[in-house]
């Protein structure tokens, strides 16, 4: 309540934004009113309700005082950190219904009768854990930390006041949308992108301002050159807005109807799907995150980043390779051979450039290695950098054709995306967040260290017993799909085939229920450090005072 | 800011630059890193020299070793194929009865059927053969249209209410909703599951067999042992096509519901089918 007062006090523009507001929800209630078909009337008094509240909320904190000089809402080093108070909040609680989710969804693999019609079944409750997982939770970690990261290493103000909370606040609201068109039954049928086109619309514009006030704020710096963490965001952010625009290009069969049509058929329609869907992984969870990692790591370790003429070689070429590698989704389908190829060839060349930003992160930690056993965040950011590395060299791995025509539509995949999701953009995520906790609400340090300590172990575990459970079950499954007897007859049927994945599915339940046990200590030590407690417990064995932020 | 800066710790020289505290060294990249980079580069080169890849104006590069995934795909198929041909040339020339008594061809039959089974079978009548509710059970010896391996040879060839096919097997159970009185329909469910069991109402079961008898009999028989040559299931061996007790009954008698199977020869042909019926009659029901 106190962060609301604060707005309140603070921004006194609100009359604008309330009135906005307002039109806002009766035009959704119009949408519902004259809608051509139930899902839209439906999706539409959703956003009237949310808009609502919304309204509602503004109106409790409209002054009429007259709006102050532009001074900054925060004082001290003039940063606009509310916002991304909020989105560490944000983050925190999407990670945890993500993978609550994510907990759900296996359990329902692993038994069926979980599955509750029609809200509830696995076909709309997967793509609500992928998107809660990959736009709520980490789309939430790259707005926030590339908003402190901007600041800091520009020396500027987050450009265009407000917008930032246009950003936030309207990238919830997708969220929101998103996830109730899911579960109405709302979707487009592309992976990741399963958002109708009112949705895509929406995000778009908030894409835009999220541009504007990220790249603002870099043309606004009074440091002389970008730091390497900005070009990893500004490359994430300009590559997202066009992948996002292209693969989602349809004609709506009404303006007031759920229902669209994509603008490519056929083949072309699947290369454009996983060109999108392939470079959401590169340029959401790998090159936004690289960026968080470029701040975060030499930050709490205190070192230099170990080499720039690395950070450039493998930015460029990280970049370049990446667009191109899209078709190895789509080995021995009815796409091209020569497309494939491609595909396949700008995989293996992404290796190395994947590759240099954990050399860069590993080795950021050259004279500082002691910190691995002192100080569990720094644990929590190396074991994201080995995820990561391992996640980069499977990928590659993956898209040699013969390779994939074993690994293909089996649970490995499944595997390597978690060790990626869960490894890489979970554990790096969870460090950003336990460095910016105590510097944000200004509190000498987190709640507990050890607590720290936990989610890490957790967390590993986790990711852990889900991978290898998932490798196990993938490579039996392609194994047992391709197996022939000696007389050439095919020995399995496809359900025995999955009748034989049962034990893994329930060990990949429990994997993932450790990583959501983790992330809900986190969940409690972030709550406990926001309200000011700090548990009285004994130092890890080896810290120096020096770890503490500084004062 | 731009003057030059040593680490203390690695000794290395900075870039002179410093980002809120952050600096940067300036080392080299990590030879092994170049190089197999450079490595990885190359072999995709060589690569797509080899293989097909570049986009031209109307095709693409085939590659110089001529490789396309429809020519192996053709080519593993067909080499498939011939490792099998010596039999199932045979099985395409020979009657069921003359496969079935050769030992090595009903072996090498049984084996293909079981594959196709579950391919193509299984979606329905489960891995097992098994069935489920509306679906029959193949392991038994309970047929609908005969258990001899000619019976399931025509079954899976021309299906059942298969619509184009004029050799389908077709059965048409009339609606008793709109013939019988509700209470005549559940006299006569109690009747049939008198014939196995035990019924719900002892009473019923008298007034029960007379409307068999005008209504049923006709077609499941007197004894209710049902009709094979017109798919009349037997209702005396407590084998339930459409769900057991009497509610099922009831509602099967009120409103029957009508299986479809699809004909299968003109999908799988007619070596397949043979090699499918050998199968399923080997399971143990048949005759």
């Amino acid at each position: 309540m106190r962060d609301l007062d604060e707005l309140g006090d603070a921004n006194v523009k609100y009359l604008t934004e309330t009135i906005i507001l307002a039109v806002g929800a009766f035009l959704a209630l119009l949408g519902a009113a004259f809608a051509h078909d139930r899902l839209f009337e439906s999706h539409m008094w959703v956003l009237f309700f949310v808009l609502l509240g919304a309204t509602i909320l503004m109106v409790r904190h409209i002054t009429f005082a007259p709006a102050s000089p532009a001074l900054p809402s925060h004082a001290g080093d003039g940063y606009f950190d509310e916002v991304i108070k909020y989105g560490v909040i944000a983050t925190v609680f999407w990670g945890v219904v993500g993978f609550l989710i994510g907990v759900v969804v296996a359990a329902q693999l692993a038994f069926p009768d979980l599955n509750i019609e029609p809200w509830l079944n696995f076909g709309r409750v997967r793509p609500l854990h992928t998107s809660a997982v990959i736009f709520a939770f980490c789309g939430n970690a790259l707005i926030a930390t590339s908003f402190y990261v901007v600041q800091r290493t520009s020396r500027a103000r987050l450009f265009g006041g407000n917008l930032g909370w246009f950003v936030f606040w309207g990238y919830q609201l997708f969220i929101i949308m998103a996830a109730t068109g899911y579960l109405l039954g709302i979707t487009q049928g592309r992976e990741y992108a399963e958002p109708e086109w009112y949705v895509d619309i929406w995000l778009t514009i908030v894409w835009v301002a999220y541009l504007i006030v990220f790249l603002g704020t870099i043309m606004t710096r009074k440091e002389p050159h970008i730091y390497v963490a900005n070009w990893f965001f500004l490359a994430f952010i300009v590559t997202v807005a066009m992948l996002h625009i292209v693969n989602n290009l349809a004609v709506p069969v009404s303006f007031l109807g759920v229902k669209s049509y994509s603008a490519f058929s056929g083949v072309q329609d699947a290369l454009t799907q996983w060109w999108y869907g392939h470079n959401a992984v590169g340029f959401f969870l790998t090159a936004g995150f690289l960026g968080m990692m470029y701040y975060f790591v030499p930050k709490q370790v205190n070192r230099p980043v170990y080499s720039y003429r690395l950070s450039i070689i493998h930015f460029w070429a990280l970049i370049f390779m990446y667009i191109w590698a899209g078709p190895h989704h789509l080995h021995y389908t009815a796409l091209p051979d020569w497309a494939q190829t491609l595909g396949m060839v700008f995989s293996i060349m992404l290796w190395m450039p994947s590759w240099g930003g954990m050399i860069n992160g590993l080795m950021t930690l050259q004279g500082a290695w002691d910190k691995i056993r002192t100080d569990p965040i720094v644990r929590m950011m190396v074991m994201a950098i080995a995820f990561y590395g391992m996640a980069t060299f499977e990928g590659p791995m993956m898209s040699i054709k013969s390779v994939n025509s074993l690994s293909h539509y089996t649970d490995w995949t499944i595997g390597h995306v978690h060790s990626g999701a869960l490894g890489w953009n979970g554990l790096i995520t969870f460090g950003a967040v336990y460095f910016l906790v105590p510097k944000l609400w200004k509190r000498e340090r987190l709640y507990s260290i050890r607590m720290v300590n936990w989610h890490f172990w957790l967390a590993t575990l986790g990711i852990v017993v889900y991978a290898a459970v998932m490798w196990v079950a993938g490579i039996q499954q392609g194994l047992m799909w391709r197996e022939y007897d000696e007389q050439g007859f095919l020995v399995y049927s496809f359900a025995e085939t999955i009748a034989a994945m049962f034990p893994y599915y329930v060990l990949r339940a429990v994997g993932g229920g450790l990583f959501l046990l983790g992330a809900l200590i986190m969940a409690y030590n972030v709550t406990m450090t926001i309200l000011g407690y700090q548990r009285d417990e004994a130092p890890i064995p080896g810290a120096t005072p020096a770890l503490q932020p500084a004062e | 800011m731009a003057e030059k800066h040593i680490d203390e710790i690695s000794g290395v020289e900075t870039t002179g630059h410093e980002w809120d505290g952050i600096r940067e060294l300036n080392n080299p990249m990590p030879r092994w890193w170049v190089w197999t980079f450079y490595a990885t580069i190359l072999w995709a080169i060589g690569y797509t020299i080899a293989f097909p890849a570049w986009p031209l104006i109307s095709d693409a590069t085939t590659g110089m070793l001529g490789w396309s995934s429809r020519a192996n795909i053709a080519t593993e198929l067909a080499d498939a194929k011939q490792a099998q041909s010596a039999f199932v040339d045979r099985i395409a020339k020979s009657s069921l009865q003359e496969i079935m008594a050769d030992p090595q061809l009903s072996q090498f039959a049984i084996a293909g059927g079981a594959s196709a089974f579950k391919v193509n079978c299984a979606q329905c009548h489960g891995s097992g053969a098994a069935g489920f509710v509306g679906f029959p059970n193949l392991n038994d010896d309970d047929w609908v249209w005969g258990g001899t391996v000619d019976d399931i040879y025509q079954t899976i060839a021309h299906g059942i209410r298969h619509p184009g096919d004029d050799e389908t097997r077709v059965a048409e159970m009339p609606a008793y909703g709109e013939i019988l009185e509700p209470d005549q329909i559940k006299q006569v469910a109690a009747y049939v599951v008198s014939l196995t069991g035990t019924p719900s109402d002892a009473g019923l079961v008298e007034p029960g067999s007379q409307v068999f008898a005008d209504n049923c009999a006709a077609c499941h028989g007197e004894d209710a042992k049902g009709n094979r040559e017109m798919g009349a299931p037997n209702l005396a061996d407590a084998i339930w096509l459409k769900g057991e007790g009497e509610a099922a009954i009831a509602a099967q008698v009120k409103a029957p519901k009508h299986g479809v199977m699809p004909a299968w020869l003109p999908r799988l042909g007619d070596p397949s089918v043979k090699q499918l019926a050998i199968f399923v009659h080997s399971l143990g029901g048949g005759e």
